[in-house]
């Protein structure tokens, strides 16, 4: 059978050998937690709990801020020790909330179950909104954000993200597998919530034991499970939306301007967790992996751990680390230390070997178009790059430098070592900022 | 924790593709040509091949010297230049004029222009027809097939294209015996350049390329594919007066061309669709050049000139980014 896919991108080697066979294991309380107030696009939230304070787990520490903007959760329970500013993973020192957990990891008064028969769409929104539910295919866009488009957009299509394309990464594999039930009632709540037609799961077909799984649990459900072609970056939105369902979201636009809502299957999960349980966000799993360790494994991480804690937890390294990255291999982020805590967007945490951190020097571009055939966007990546560092951003976007989705197929394929897709993002946040003063 | 961590914006992973590995594979696979030709032409093609692969890379690393540029000898595009170049002369050639071309390609064609990647036409041809317009008889004293010989003195032997063009000017018409010589040309019993001769090793290294991904089928396949079609109508039209499209294919530098010099990563299209029309163009050049212009082979002047539309070629074939439909609508 002919998979479906999109045209372009690019084959890593997915190195998932390491921990797709490995099943979830609930990583254990670490005595202090940093959370960040602000771990989704969009406002941070505003911390609503003084130092002194004593907290359970589930309990509001810091509320939304806005429309795109979500609360953050106390994940256990314990004393807050400090509000203030922390190393955060995307680079700076920004609020968190600090927790020294008590070891009892009581709840708190949760809000009470939903029953989808009778709650209303408002009512299920809501819920969402309370709950502190984002994106966490790593993107965290407020998931009551996207499951209220506007009345001028119909939906008609939900897809449910099970690609997961970026090498190494494991966790939303093994959720599809050992947490299908989860997923399912999340289905349930987001056709509700948005009437659709049609309802599909995008699994890349290097997972056949997820595939089959649900493709059995929906048998009798109105969702069909779409096998997809091994190929990088599949799970990009708008990618997995033209493999799915053949739309081709316009240059610019959303998935809602065709029809469609993506929600990735951790996001699913994490629907049906505050809908029909009243939890919040308060955990996600993660795969922690790569060379530099001694065993790679798909934890049950709560929000604020920090990462060294998954680090030891995974039997600690093997050699020192010379890279290490919160998210995947192509677009994940390097952090500076392991005391940073885990966020809601924490999908992966992956420590590199010297040996796997390239140094080669960058070359001139040899023209010979590897980069203009990876990329997805159908851009030219080698072009635009190059106006890009000469800071010739007009050109660079007559060249449409803003259709990048940064996806970093230019710069893996390039055998001259050069950095495309970062010139690129240069490039698009000069644009960005040019347009935000005009 | 670790004394060295490294922070870099992603991707945090790469193909491991590497300029010098292109080139080096492109080498491997001009191995094959350049031993037939070895083997054909005896001692001076060897002597052609050293001359101009070593001038190449010695021009090279005195510009980059003198110019300040870094030196990058080690990317190996200077000895493909200089193979590349050989392959492009007769097996006579004395060896002043390999010195030549070495300085033309490397030196005019190439680090002038700014070094590898600048240059917008393919430095071996730019230099082969500076040496053809420069020594027009040096340049065509093609010396007849002397298995392993070791002598310079070599008979001289007109090639296939040159024979049929002079029977056409001359008489009006082909020679009868032309498609006698077909197994020949095949395996490189012919007269002609170094690279010229056997098409079953370019065919093999041509292959190899495409296997290897180092290049992709698309101009190799449009340009031999236009040049049989195109010819092949004027062979339908008039079969006296113009060769048929095998003797095209197998004769001359098509096969070195359209494996290895259209295939020129830095002096053609970069995107798939321009590939393609640069192959069509080169094709129909060629033809054009081999059956009514002055010179019986048309394959440099054609990659020449589409050299110089590649710009114009990238421009209009640019790929149609993603959702641009719809934005349309
Ligand atoms: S230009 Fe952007 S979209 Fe295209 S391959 Fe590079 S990062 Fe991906
Ligand atoms: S992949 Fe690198 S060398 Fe090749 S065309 Fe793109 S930028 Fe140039």
């Amino acid at each position: 059978m002919q998979l479906k896919t999109f045209p372009g991108g690019l084959h890593p080697p997915d190195n998932k050998q390491w921990s797709a066979h490995k099943p979830i294991e609930d990583c254990p309380l670490p005595e202090e937690l940093v959370v960040p107030l602000g771990q989704h696009i969009g406002a941070p939230a505003v911390p609503c709990v003084a130092v002194g304070d004593l907290v359970k787990r589930g309990q509001v520490i810091g509320e939304a801020k806005g429309f795109v903007s979500v609360p953050v959760h106390a994940p256990t329970s314990g004393e807050v020790i400090a509000v203030e500013d922390r190393p955060h993973p995307m680079g700076r020192d920004l609020p968190a909330v600090v927790i020294r957990a008590d070891g009892e990891d009581a709840w708190g008064d949760l809000l009470a179950p939903l029953d989808i028969a009778i709650a209303g769409i408002d009512e299920l929104r809501q819920r969402i909104l309370s709950c502190g539910i984002v994106g966490m295919g790593g993107a965290t866009f407020p998931a009551h954000v996207k499951l209220s488009p506007p009345d001028e957009k119909p939906i008609d299509t939900l897809i449910l993200n099970g690609v997961e394309c970026e090498p190494f990464l494991t966790a939303d594999h093994r959720l599809m597998l050992e947490e299908s039930d989860r997923i399912l009632s999340g289905i349930a709540v987001l056709q509700k919530i948005l009437g659709v037609r049609q309802t599909f799961i995008g699994i890349e077909a290097n997972k056949p034991d997820a595939i089959e799984r649900l493709s059995r649990a929906c048998a009798d459900l109105p969702v069909e499970v779409i096998p997809l072609e091994v190929k990088y970056p599949q799970g990009a939105e708008k990618q997995l939306i033209l493999a799915c369902v053949g739309r081709e979201v316009p240059s610019g636009g959303l998935p809602m301007d065709v029809g469609v809502v993506v929600q990735n299957v951790g996001t699913c999960a994490a629907i049906a967790d505050a809908v029909l349980r009243g939890i919040p966000l308060i955990e996600r799993i993660a795969t922690i992996s790569g060379p530099a360790l001694v065993e790679a494994k798909n934890l049950r991480v709560r929000i604020g751990t920090p990462l060294r804690k998954l680090v030891e937890v995974c039997g600690g390294t093997r050699v020192e680390p010379a890279k290490i990255i919160m998210g995947g291999p192509m677009m994940g982020m390097t952090q500076l230390s392991l005391e940073v805590p885990a966020i809601r967007g924490t999908s992966g945490l992956l420590l590199f070997t010297a040996d796997q951190v390239s140094t080669r020097p960058e070359g001139p571009c040899i023209r010979c178009g590897r980069c203009v055939r990876a990329c997805p966007a159908h851009i030219l990546p080698t072009t635009i790059a190059a106006y890009a560092r000469l800071d010739l951003f007009e050109e660079a976007e007559a060249y449409n430098a803003l259709d990048c989705i940064e996806c970093g197929c230019c710069t893996y394929s390039c055998p001259a070592a050069l950095p495309l897709v970062q010139s690129i993002r240069y490039a698009k946040n000069a644009i960005l900022a040019k347009r935000r003063k005009v | 924790m670790a004394n060295q961590l490294y922070l870099s914006s992603s991707p945090h992973f790469s193909s491991g593709e590497s300029t010098d590995r292109l080139m080096r594979q492109v080498i491997y696979a001009l191995l094959p040509a350049a031993a037939v030709s070895v083997y054909m032409f005896g001692l001076p093609a060897l002597v052609t091949l050293l001359i101009c692969t070593l001038a190449s890379i010695g021009f090279e690393a005195v510009c980059q010297k003198l110019m300040g540029r870094p030196r990058t000898l080690g990317d190996g595009s200077a000895a493909l230049t200089g193979i590349l170049l050989a392959l492009n002369l007769p097996a006579s050639s004395p060896w002043w004029m390999s010195l030549i071309g070495a300085f033309v390609a490397i030196v005019i064609a190439k680090q002038i222009y700014g070094g590898l990647g600048c240059n917008p036409f393919n430095p071996a041809l730019v230099a082969r027809v500076v040496l053809l317009i420069s020594f027009p008889v040096q340049m065509t004293r093609w010396t007849a097939p002397a298995p392993l010989s070791l002598s310079f003195d070599s008979v001289t032997s007109a090639t296939p294209l040159g024979q049929a063009k002079e029977a056409v000017m001359l008489h009006g018409a082909l020679p009868a015996d032309l498609a006698a010589g077909f197994g020949d040309f095949f395996l490189g019993r012919m007269g002609g350049s170094l690279g010229e001769v056997s098409a079953l090793a370019l065919l093999l290294g041509g292959l190899y390329l495409i296997w290897k991904k180092v290049i992709t089928w698309h101009t190799p396949v449009s340009y031999l594919a236009t040049v049989v079609v195109f010819s092949g109508i004027f062979w339908l039209v008039d079969g006296t007066r113009y060769p048929d499209p095998l003797f095209h294919l197998l004769t001359g530098g098509l096969l070195l061309g359209a494996f290895f010099m259209a295939t020129d990563m830095v002096t053609t299209p970069v995107t798939p669709r321009g590939m393609l029309v640069f192959g069509v163009g080169c094709g129909l050049l060629t033809v054009l050049i081999r059956l009514f212009g002055g010179y019986p082979e048309g394959v440099s002047f054609a990659i020449l000139l589409m050299n110089a539309a590649t710009p114009l070629i990238d421009r209009y074939t640019q790929p149609k980014k993603f959702g641009f439909v719809l934005e349309k609508a």
